[in-house]
């Protein structure tokens, strides 16, 4: 087993991919990204890392050329944040459609406007429906461990589909923790190298991206929908297969203290350590409190959500992100209307927190949780609630 | 596009991965001049077998034939008209395709 060292967690991630021996980064900076795309082209330019290093213009460039890479037999990878993100957007949904399977970090930073460098999921929200496998990272380790198990799965011969690592900008991506790291020869006991079933090859020539005329428009779309929903399957086992070689054990909904709970927070990513901190505070006081979060985002893990949920009679969404003039938070919505058929559901509340960087303590959740337990009492609660908002 | 016939209406299961093409020269096979409402007519009298349609036309829809007049092929003609605004002997006209 490997020692364990003080780092930061956006050199852990470049130091993953390191140990998953990419042949291809393409990459601007934006923070709060930059850090890993800069030891990147660091370990490239040493002679660590025997790969391409292409700093190109921009993100539209850089997830274009991810993809020309990508179909040319390349492992290949690429990070950005916020505004990086957006600029890719009309290239983002092409990755998937082209089955290419591309990793990329994303350093979540809220999307402009106002003008925000710091940290919610406004920007990954924005492409829940790109067609990307979506993971969330709590830790450090987290982030190392899913970036490995991200080019696992993406390059599975039954996903074929790109994989998006989210770790929150700055609390996450610029802390430094304690990472147990792999190096290139231990990585590969877990990866294998990548074998595309097609490539761009002049001695036998295809044709990527043609145009799906209406005729055959849908019957793609469905190609896309089936991958990702049967890439849940794929995205577990190699969690187990993970498990197994390092120890380290991960699954789509991550559950803590939840048995018998009355009340659960729902979160993602980095705040729900923070989270753990404020349940065992208000377990303490006798508060009955759990905290679930989502490890996987997509493919929605369904079925392992309306498990989870079996039993739990109130649940407390905490979104970092704002769907303006709908319900509130995406996840929210997604979580209520994955448990609207269901015969026993929970009541569930909605809070928005966090916002561009506001910082998410343990008395947020406490104010979550004590607003939420009077909500069910009466058996009502506003449409959602935005916490923290400064009042006249 | 399609592991089976390309122009035949296929199951979203027979499309090959990423709805790659992956047999060449696969697109003279999907005919693309369906949607013309107009379609050339060629008055043989006032031709000189220039050529002009043939070098203008934007789908590659003419080709020389022996007897030096250039076939127009139905198959891809989007009747866009630039072989008979090109024509300089006014030879070919615009008609309307029949119902």
């Amino acid at each position: 087993m490997a020692k364990k060292i003080g780092i930061e967690v956006s050199l852990a991630v470049s130091e993953a991919v390191r140990a998953a021996d990419v042949d291809l980064i393409a990459a601007y900076p934006i923070t709060p990204q930059t850090h890993i795309v800069e030891h990147l082209s660091e370990l490239v330019a040493d002679g660590k890392l025997d790969a391409e290093f292409v700093p190109v213009e921009s993100e539209h460039t850089a997830m274009s050329l991810c993809i020309g890479s990508s179909a040319a037999g390349a492992r290949t990878y690429t990070a950005t944040s916020s505004q990086g993100l957006a600029l890719m957007h009309e290239i983002l949904y092409i990755a998937p459609a082209l089955r290419m399977p591309i990793v990329m970090t994303l350093a979540n930073r809220s999307l402009s406007g106002p003008i925000s460098i710091w940290n919610d999921h406004s920007d990954v929200m924005t492409e829940r429906d790109s067609c990307w496998i979506q993971t969330f990272a709590e830790n450090g380790q987290e982030a190392f461990d899913l970036t490995l198990h991200a080019f696992k799965v993406a390059e599975h011969p039954d996903v074929l589909l790109p994989v998006m690592v989210n770790l929150d900008g700055f609390t996450l991506s610029h802390v430094v923790e304690p990472i147990e790291m792999m190096t290139q020869a231990e990585a590969k006991k877990y990866l294998k190298p990548y074998k595309p079933k097609l490539t761009l090859d002049t001695k036998h020539p295809i044709t990527m991206g043609g145009v799906g005329l209406p005729a055959v428009y849908t019957e793609a779309k469905k190609q896309y929908e089936t991958a990702i929903t049967a890439s849940k399957k794929v995205i577990i086992d190699e969690w187990k297969e993970f498990g197994k070689l390092y120890g380290r054990h991960y699954k789509p909904i991550e559950t803590y203290k939840t048995k018998g709970a009355e009340i659960v927070l729902m979160t993602m990513g980095s705040i729900s350590e923070t989270a753990m901190t404020a349940v065992d505070g208000m377990r303490d006081k006798g508060i009955s409190v759990g905290l679930m979060r989502f490890r996987l985002w997509r493919p929605f893990p369904l079925q392992e959500f309306q498990r989870a949920v079996k039993g739990i009679k109130t649940l407390a969404v905490v979104d970092r992100a704002i769907s303006y003039g709908s319900q509130g938070g995406p996840v929210y919505m997604e979580v209520k209307s994955a448990l609207y058929n269901q015969k026993e559901r929970p009541q569930i509340f909605g809070f928005v927190a966090g916002l561009g960087g506001r910082d998410v303590t343990t008395d947020t959740f406490e104010e979550i949780v004590t607003k939420a337990t009077r909500y069910a009492k009466k058996g009502k609660g506003p449409v959602y609630e935005m916490i923290g908002v400064r009042e006249k | 596009m399609a592991k089976k016939k390309i122009d035949a209406i296929i199951a979203w299961q027979d499309l090959e991965l990423g709805m790659a093409m992956t047999e060449p020269g696969s697109s003279a096979k999907l005919k693309t001049g369906d949607w013309r409402s107009q379609h050339p007519v060629v008055d043989q009298d006032k031709c000189i077998k220039c050529g002009l349609c043939w070098i203008y036309c934007p789908d590659m829809s003419y080709s020389p034939g022996k007897d030096g007049f250039y076939k127009w092929n139905a198959n891809y003609c989007k009747g866009c008209g630039i072989c008979a605004l090109e024509c300089p002997k006014g030879a070919i006209t615009m008609v309307m395709e029949e119902e």
